[in-house]
Order: structure tokens, then sequence, then C-alpha cells
């Protein structure tokens, strides 16, 4: 079924951009939406039975689905895509954040429709095959799958210096994921080593890392990859560009998934393979994630250019998550993973109304706007939801998600949560003054803007009950996660303290 | 009745759902209905249930579970008891008539529903905040207040300055919170809940009294209280949340926002009572807060600003009651200073709407004869701030000054000097706003007679209540820890007369003997002074260079992000050795062979020497 679906995503990109020659017009957005609803169709009776508690064990019963084939056995390299609780909420929120896409670029792309929307369609689907692939050599493979795309994306559809950023997205992350393939047949070479046969696939490599000498250097590959993929500071530097340029869609499916796939790599791969990284390196896991929460949270404070301002919130934001991940304790990494779908929509919610302000207004420049509020007040007060979402106003999902990381890290480490708290001062800070510069104080200019339509609006209402419903009842999410992480967390115990939840 | 408790909070969250997504579209009268009617339906089920309810009982209603990690199981659940009693009624009754009054006062403005839509989540985030039964329920009634003052301060989004006042009322109440939240991550740690009547046992069980991690846990706590109490060292935001209607000013200071914080230091009280130094603290900052506050309120010269300070210094007074353990009295005094402050705010407010939006003392005065009825209201209003024999804010002031005295003479001095204080502002404001010339001739209100109204029967109300407030008996017996002991009569005879001298001052110098005030006024530094104490002490000027502008500093300099300058300058480098290297593509044989010769030449030389 997996397998069926990344077919599915893959054929419809494929079909977008032959539907380009049929109908120019509306063709390829159109296929673009089936293929979505199509997909989101394969995964809902998978997501309702799990929402059952009826598990299709295939493993044990973490693993819902499981699905493996041979693919280059000389090397022991197999098509091995398995999905638990975990990679079932990303991939629904990769759907479902790509139907939001579609929507988002409904009017704004005019320009060669068919392979935008086979860019589109097809970075989503490496994002899938990421998220779901359990050989390392298949990850890497959808991990390449899913860069290509945005570059074009963000180089043929961004704005105005979209070569430059798209080609510094691409370096960056290119060259990390470099680093990443070489730690990759590293451990491989290891197997071999040490049994006789390679082997990419998790469960064989389980552990393995910690137990080779060059242990270190190989999880430095796998870890920069990631920093790069999530920002961290220093590394995020190729994300504000990318963000500004890109079109809607490019700035949506970057911020909303592409920079999960970073988290979720870290989570799924890094400290599995290597668990004793998690006790020695967890003291700068910490310190990069607090880095980038003040300087992401200081550096969009100082921006002009709204989608500049968000892309900076985002880095701030994704500092709780690697705070969270290396915390390592049931509370943290359930906020780790909560974050990264409340982040999933609120972000994504906030570029889509930066986009729609620059289709009307033609600029992005803060300094050129104000007084917004009266003329377009529904897209005012929605801009106010997501502001206040991105701040963390309880209620709301992204709340819950720096509550658990926090009180998980605080068990762990006072000194970094007590500095990551001041980051909820400075998320303070840059969203009111958003706010301020976009809607509030005198009109500057006489534009006549047009509100949030009906396309517009039905996507936002998505976005603000999933995180509504985040944020009040995240309990079904959470439950999902449970075995999930509980399985993680068993396995690296190298300190008894580390088990949190139960404090004496 | 009391399976009815969740509706409270829920009605108006719900009215002000109502009207968010009608966006405008319904009627003045429809927003109103909502508005004011789902409060008053929650008020009338408050008082039911006070009715009903036995206040040696413990109610506690749960809704959800909203979520379970570990230990950490936060409902979204109730609690009620006799001080959550009294917080819901206080907040329900005047909340219901501030809203009353604000129908007619904000009719002609024509983001009417809006206005009711913040307004009435304002008040649904106070209740749940006092009926929270665990921390985290309670953080989000906290942050929701938070929320709320901003919406309302930056009501009038217009003007800049008041999307900074509101802003800076979020952000310093959040640095509040924030401090609050690390005391919530240390109790969890410590004691494994958040359920605040499990924590209260689980805390006084399992630590010593005087021990360093309850001090710490309770002085985290504290930070969080002064943030919206607008105490000492954050209080700077409470002046400038007058950007706001009027109203809103009402509600901030009377039934939600900055009673919050005194709530929670009551509500934790097991806690702080385990910790000298917390208390200490406590006391401590309350009583600078009352003086340098009520400073501040002498030489004010916008009639909401006074107000605003008088608040500031009222709330000094509660946290000094917290301070030295008289929790009931500290409770009472929020009550009754909600009714007369309320009261006092809803009389500024129909001064000011007469005034064309005057608001300087220096514009008015004389009003006694043109605006008799809220001449009146105002003098209930003052009367009961300064403290005057009989009052409600007699009976409410009182037994904290009895208590300081027990303390510690020095806090029950200063105390005593603070009431002077307050006799002297109060009755300032009456002497130059109601007698004296008139300055500014007060018009008629442009409303409809049903509507105009609702002004006079609110104040009307909130003024008996006001008179009648001493006679209240609050149910905290079984809650709060209650005192005892007698300070000698003539410390009660001072607490009695004080207010009366500085009102008795005040008459001397502002309507009888004017020629006083001149020589006063031209005392050497007294100018300096007074722009001292009209400035807030300066905390804005201090904040601005301690924070505001080296963070701005930080922000501007670093606005390309210097973490950027490693790739540009790879960049530029690349781009450098590429220029570099163009010059050699000349196309010229020559120099291709020279270059050739002479590369030649070196290898040879290199390989023969070597």
């Amino acid at each position: 079924m997996l397998t069926l679906l990344l077919i599915v995503l893959f054929t419809g990109a494929a079909l977008a951009w032959c539907a380009q020659y049929w109908r120019p017009h509306d063709g390829p957005r159109a296929v673009a939406l089936m293929t979505l609803i199509t997909a989101l169709l394969l995964m809902l009776p998978l997501a309702a039975n799990t929402a059952n508690g009826a598990f299709i064990a295939a493993l044990d019963e973490t693993w819902l689905v499981l699905e493996q084939t041979p693919w280059i056995p000389r090397f022991g390299i197999q098509w091995l895509v398995a999905i638990d609780g975990m990679s079932l909420l990303l991939i629904l929120l990769t759907l479902v954040l790509g139907l939001i896409a579609v929507a988002a670029s409904w009017r704004e792309i005019e320009q060669r429709q068919g392979f935008f929307y086979f860019n589109l369609l097809g970075c989503l689907a490496g994002v899938v095959g990421v998220f779901s692939a359990l050989d390392l050599f298949l990850f890497f493979f959808f991990w390449e799958v899913m860069l290509i795309p945005v570059y074009f994306l963000i180089a043929i559809w961004g704005h105005e210096a979209r070569h430059y950023a798209a080609l510094k997205f691409f370096i960056f992350t290119q060259a990390s994921s470099l680093l990443m393939l070489i730690s990759i047949l590293g451990l491989a070479y290891l197997h071999q080593q040490e049994n006789g046969f390679y082997s990419f696939s998790y469960f064989e490599l389980l552990g393995s890392g910690s137990r080779s000498p060059h242990h270190f250097w190989l999880m430095l590959g796998f870890f920069i990859a990631f920093m790069v993929k999530l920002p961290a500071f220093p590394f995020h530097t190729w994300l504000p560009d990318a963000h500004t340029q890109a079109p809607t869609a490019g700035s949506i499916i970057l911020a909303g998934v592409l920079l999960k796939t970073g988290a979720y790599g870290l989570i799924r791969f890094l400290i599995p393979l290597f668990p004793d990284s998690q006790v020695s390196f967890a003291p700068w896991g910490m310190a990069i994630g607090v880095a980038g929460i003040l300087y992401g949270a200081i550096l969009a404070f100082a921006q002009y250019d709204l989608k500049r301002l968000i892309a900076y919130t985002s880095i701030s934001h994704m500092g709780f998550i690697l705070l969270g991940v290396y915390a390592w304790n049931a509370l943290a990494l359930q906020g780790a993973v909560m974050q990264m779908l409340t982040h999933g929509f609120s972000a994504a919610a906030l570029f889509m109304i930066a986009g729609a302000i620059q289709h009307r207004i033609h600029t992005r420049d803060m300094r050129a706007m104000g007084g917004l509020w009266p003329q377009v007040p529904r897209m005012a007060a929605i801009s106010l939801f997501f502001v206040m979402a991105s701040l963390g106003i309880p209620g709301l999902g992204n709340f819950i998600a720096e509550f658990l990381v926090l009180t998980g890290s605080f068990q762990v480490s006072r000194t970094a949560t007590v500095l990551a708290a001041g980051g909820l001062v400075g998320a303070a800070i840059y969203s009111l003054i958003m706010i301020q510069k976009v809607f509030h104080g005198q009109a500057s200019t006489s534009h006549t803007l047009a509100d949030f339509d009906r396309r517009e609006l039905s996507s936002m209402t998505v976005m603000m009950l999933a995180l509504l419903a985040l944020g009040l009842y995240p309990q079904p999410v959470i439950n999902l996660l449970q075995p999930v992480l509980d399985e993680l967390l068993l396995l690296n115990t190298p300190l008894p303290m580390r088990i949190v939840g139960v404090t004496p | 009745m009391l399976s009815l408790l969740w509706l409270i909070p829920t009605l108006p969250m719900l009215s002000s759902l109502l009207l968010m997504l009608g966006a405008g579209r319904f009627t003045r009268h429809t927003s109103a209905l909502l508005g004011v009617g789902s409060v008053g339906l929650s008020a009338l089920i408050a008082f039911a249930i006070a009715l009903s309810f036995d206040t040696t009982t413990v109610y506690q209603h749960t809704l959800w579970q909203w979520f379970s990690v570990g230990a950490l199981t936060p409902n979204i659940a109730f609690y009620l008891d006799g001080l959550s009693l009294v917080m819901m009624l206080v907040v329900t009754g005047v909340g219901f008539l501030i809203h009353l009054y604000a129908s007619g006062y904000m009719y002609n403005d024509p983001d009417y529903s809006r206005f009711f839509a913040s307004m009435n989540l304002f008040l649904a985030a106070m209740l749940i905040l006092v009926l929270a039964d665990n921390l985290v329920l309670l953080y989000l009634g906290w942050e929701g207040v938070g929320l709320c003052s901003y919406l309302l301060i930056g009501f009038w989004y217009k003007d800049p300055a008041n999307g900074q006042a509101a802003r800076k009322a979020f952000v310093m109440t959040r640095v509040g919170d924030t401090a609050m939240a690390i005391g919530l991550f240390l109790l969890f740690r410590e004691l494994g809940t958040l359920n605040i009547a499990e924590l209260m046992t689980a805390a006084s069980t399992r630590w010593p009294e005087g021990s360093p991690t309850a001090t710490l846990a309770a002085l985290l706590l504290l930070g969080g209280a002064v943030g919206k109490s607008a105490q000492l060292p954050l209080q700077s935001w409470l002046p400038d949340a007058m950007a706001g209607p009027t109203p809103v000013s009402a509600l901030i200071h009377a039934a939600t926002m900055v009673t919050a914080g005194v709530y929670l230091i009551a509500r934790h009280h097991a806690l702080f009572l385990l910790s000298p130094l917390a208390m200490d603290s406590v006391a401590l900052v309350g009583l600078i807060t009352l003086l340098i506050a009520g400073f501040s309120a002498l030489v004010q010269t916008d009639i909401k600003r006074i107000l605003a300070y008088s608040t500031m210094s009222q709330i000094g007074y509660m946290f000094l009651a917290l301070g030295v353990g008289a929790w009931s009295a500290a409770i009472f005094h929020l009550v009754i200073h909600a009714l007369f402050k309320a009261l006092l705010f809803l009389s500024a407010g129909s001064i000011i709407l007469a005034l064309q939006h005057k608001q300087e003392i220096s514009e008015m005065g004389g009003l006694s004869r043109h605006m008799p009825f809220i001449f009146g209201c105002f003098l209930i209003g003052s009367a009961c701030l300064a403290a005057l024999p009989f009052t409600s804010g007699y009976f409410s002031k009182e037994p904290i000054l009895i208590q300081a005295w027990l303390q510690s003479p020095m806090l029950w001095f200063g105390g005593l000097l603070g009431a002077l204080i307050t006799a002297l502002y109060s009755f300032r404001l009456i002497f130059v706003v109601f007698f004296g010339p008139l300055h500014t001739e007060p018009s008629g209100l442009k409303l409809p007679a049903v509507v105009a109204l609702r002004m006079p029967l609110a104040l009307s109300i909130l003024a008996l209540l006001s008179l009648l407030g001493g006679f209240l008996d609050l149910p905290l017996a079984t809650v709060l820890p209650t005192t005892s002991g007698h300070p000698p009569l003539l410390i009660e005879a001072i607490n009695t007369l004080v207010p009366l001298f500085g009102v008795l001052a005040c008459y001397s110098l502002y309507h009888r003997n004017p020629a006083l005030r001149q020589r006063l006024i031209q005392l050497p530094g007294s100018q300096a002074l007074r722009r001292f104490w009209l400035n807030g002490w300066g905390a804005d000027h201090l904040y601005d260079l301690l924070f505001r502008r080296p963070f701005l500093w930080m922000a501007r300099i670093n606005q390309a992000d210097i973490a950027d300058s490693l790739s540009r300058g790879i960049t530029q480098l690349s781009r450098y050795s590429h220029l570099l290297l163009v010059e050699v593509q000349s196309g010229q044989i020559r120099w291709y062979a020279s270059i050739m010769a002479i590369g030649v030449a070196f290898f040879i030389g290199l390989g023969v020497l070597t």
C-alpha cells in the first residue's frame, strides 16, 4: 500500500506534466489536486484503523505497514518501506499541506503549469519516500528526489533573486547530503566487516554506528545533513533566501514539510544508529538548539521582508525540535514531533498569507505595508490567529509542543531550558511587530485589496482547525506516537535517570 | 446547579466565537445582546451557584483530559472552592456591569462587534484562570488574558502609539509569564504533578520550611504575578495600557488581569508559606510598588493615568497583605477594589465622553454642577479609594495595615504613608475635576435613550456595591489560613485618621488656599521631582537603556545575518578566483607559449635543485 502510494504520487507528477499538452490552463492543477486526494484516500483506511487501535502488526506493534523486496541484492540494498505512528502523521501532514500548496498556486502559477505541478508532486513523493524508507540507500535516494524539484520550483517560478537562492539551497543541501552518503556507506561497510555482507537495512544497522572506531565522524555526516535541512544555527543561512524567493507553494512545502525531514532524520536515524551520541553529543545538540531559538528570534525581529521574517521564525521554532530531540525523553520527544506538525501548519499558513499579500500588492517589504486591517479584515484576523499560534498561545497546538519540549528538557538541562524559554519572549516581540507593520497603523498607500476568497479561506480553515484540534485535544496524536517513542527510548537507556515522566 | 459551572467560562467564549465568525455582520443590537447577554447569563449562573454552594466543600468538574504524557496529565477541569467562588463572582459580576456600560459607551464605534468579541474572550480567559484545577490550564487562562489585553489596548489600531502600548503590555507580561512557565517546569520536575491541590499537598509534605527549591519555585511564580499585576519590576506597562477604550481599562483594572497575580499567590499560599524569603519578597514588592505608584499618581495630569497608578498602588497593598500573611484581607481588598475601581473608571469614562475625549485634568474643572450624578459616583469611588472611615475601602484596607503592624512596624509605616498619599491623589482629582472654574463645557451624548440609560444604571449598581461592600463576608476561612492578633488602639486610630488628614490637606491645597500650593511648587527641586514621578520613576528610560536599545542594536547590526558571511565569503572567493583565471584565458598564442615555457623551466629547475 505504501508502494502504491508512492506510485500514485510519481504517476500523478508525470501525468500533471503531460496534462500541460491537453489543457494548459487548468489540466495540470486538476491532475495535481486529484492525485493528492487519491493519495489521502489511500491513507485514510490506515489512519482510521490506527485510530481504532487495530494495528496491522508486521514486525511488531509499532510498525503499521511494512513492505520489503530486494532491490540490489549484491549490496544488500532493498526496497524497504514501512510506517509507524510518527511516519503516518508526517505523511498525512505532507499530503494535507500538498493540497494547501496546490490551492495556493491555483491562480499564482500561470507559466509552465505542467512542469510546476510535476515538480511539486515529485517533491511531495520524495518527502513521502523519506518518511517511509527504512533502507538507508533508499532513504538517500528519496532524500535526493525531494531536493531537485525544489531547486526548479525556486529557480523557475521564484522572485527577483531566484537563481542565487536556488543555487544556494542546492549547494547547501547537496554538499551536506554527500556527507551523509559517506556515512551511510561507512555504516554498510562496517556491517560487511562485522557480518560478512553488506546491508543498508535500518533494522540491521540499529545501534551499529556506536561500535565503529570512527563513530563520531560517521555520526557527524548524518548530523550535518540533518542540521542543514532542519535548519539549525549556523547552517540556516540558505533558508531565508530560499523562502524569500520561492513561490508560495514552494515556501509552504519548504517550511511545512521539507524542514521536518531533518528533524525526522534525527529521531529516526541519527540517534538510533548512534545511541552513544545521544549522551556524548547531547550538550552540543541542545546548545545548537538554544542558539537557533534565540538567534532566529532576534533576526526575525530585524527583518523588513515579510517572508524573510517568517523564515527566521522557522529557524527559531526548529531550535525547539533540536532541544527536544537531544533531551531524549518521552515528554521532550512528544513535544518535538508535535512541534513538527504544528509548525508545519502555522508556518505554511503564514507563508500562504505572505504570498497572498505579495500577490495583491506586489511587495514583501513591510515598510510599504501598514494599515491593511480595514481592507482585508478576514485576512488580518486569520493572520493574527496564526501569529498567536506561532508565539505559543495555549489552546493552539504550538503551545502543547513547546510546553512539552521545555518540560522535558528541563529534566535534563535547566540552563538550556531557561535560555530556550527566552525564545518565548522573543516570539512575542517579533510576532507582534509583524502584525503592527502589516495590518495596524494608518494605511500608507491607497491599495484596494481583495480579501481572502473562498479557496484561500477554506485552506486557512483547514489549518486553523488542525491547530485548534492539536491544541485542545492532542491525545490521539500523542497515543499514536507513544509506542514509537517508547521503542526508540528503549534503544538507548544508558542512564537510569533518563526515564522521565516518573520522577521521584 | 453546580453541574452548570462549566457554562460560566464557556458562555462568553461561545459568544466571542460567534462574534468573531460574524465578522462584523451582526447589527449593534445583536452584538450587544450576545456580548452583554452571555456575560449576564454567566453572572446569573455564578450567583445561583454561590447561593447553593457549601463553601466548606470543594467541587471539581472534569470536562476532558487535555493531554497525557508520562506523569504530565493536565485536564480541562474546573475547581471550585471559596477562593475561586469569590473570584468568579467578581469577574462575572463586575465584568457584566462593565459590559453593560460599554454597550452604551462604545455604541458609536464602527468596530462594535470586534470590541465585544475581545471583551468576552477576555472574561472567558480570566474565568478559566480562576477556575482551573491545574497549572497548565491556569496558564492557558493566564496567556489568554495577556492576549486579550493586547487586542483591547490596541483596539484603536490606527494610531501606532496604541499598538506600541499594546505590544508593551504583552511583551512585559510575557517576561513574567516565562518566569512562571519555568516555575511550572520546576514544580513538575520536583513534585511530578501540576494539579494545584496535589501540588500544594506534595509541597507541604515533601519540602521543609525554608527549602531552597520551594523558595525558587515561589519566586518564579511571583515573577509571573508581578508581570500580570503590574508590580515592580514589571509595572511600567500599566499606565500605557490606558490607550484602550475606557471600559477596557475598567475591565483590566477591576475585574480581570491585574488581580490575576494576587489570585495566583493566594492560590499557592501553601507554597509561599514554606519560604520566608518569598513571603518577604512579596511584601516588599507590594510596599515599594504602592509607594512609588502613589507618588507617581500625585503628579499625573491625565485622569486615566492617575487611576492607573492608583490601581498599581492598590494592588501593591494586596501584595503587602499577601506577604504579611493576611491572605483573606488581600482577597477582600481585591473584591472591594474591583468594585470602586470599576466605578471610578466608568465615571471617568462618562466624563471623557462628555468632554469630547479630553483626558487632561487641567481641561476639566467645575463639573460638579454640570454632572452631579457622575460627581456623586466619583465621590463615592474616591472615598472608598482613600479608605475614609465607614466606606468599604476602609474595611478592606484596615486589616492589611493591622497585619502589617503585627509583622513589622516598618511595613506598617510604609503602608500608612501610602494611605496618606492615596487620600491626597484621590481628592486632588476630585477638587481639580469637579470644583473650581469650568474649562470645558460638557456636551450631551448622541445615543438612543435606551442605550444611554445603560451607563448610569451600571454606575448606580457599582456605587451601591462600593458603599455597602464593607459588609460583605467572604467565604475564605476554609481555603486560606486565618490571622489573629490585635494591635494597640492607638495604631487603629492612626490608621483611621491619616486618610482624613490627607483629604483635609488636599482641601486646603487645592481648594481653600492655592497660594500654599504655589509655594510648594516653587521649592527648589520640586519640578525635577515632579518630572521624575510623572515618568514613573524613570522605569521606562531604564528599561529602554537596559533592554530595548541593546536588543534593537543587536537586531540592527546583524540584520544581514553574520552566519551567512561564510557562504558569502566562499561565493566571493570563487568569484574573484574566477576573474583571476579568466585573465589567463586571453586567446593569445604567445601568452600561452610563454606561460608554458616558464612553467617548464620552473619544474625543470625544481627537479634539478632537489
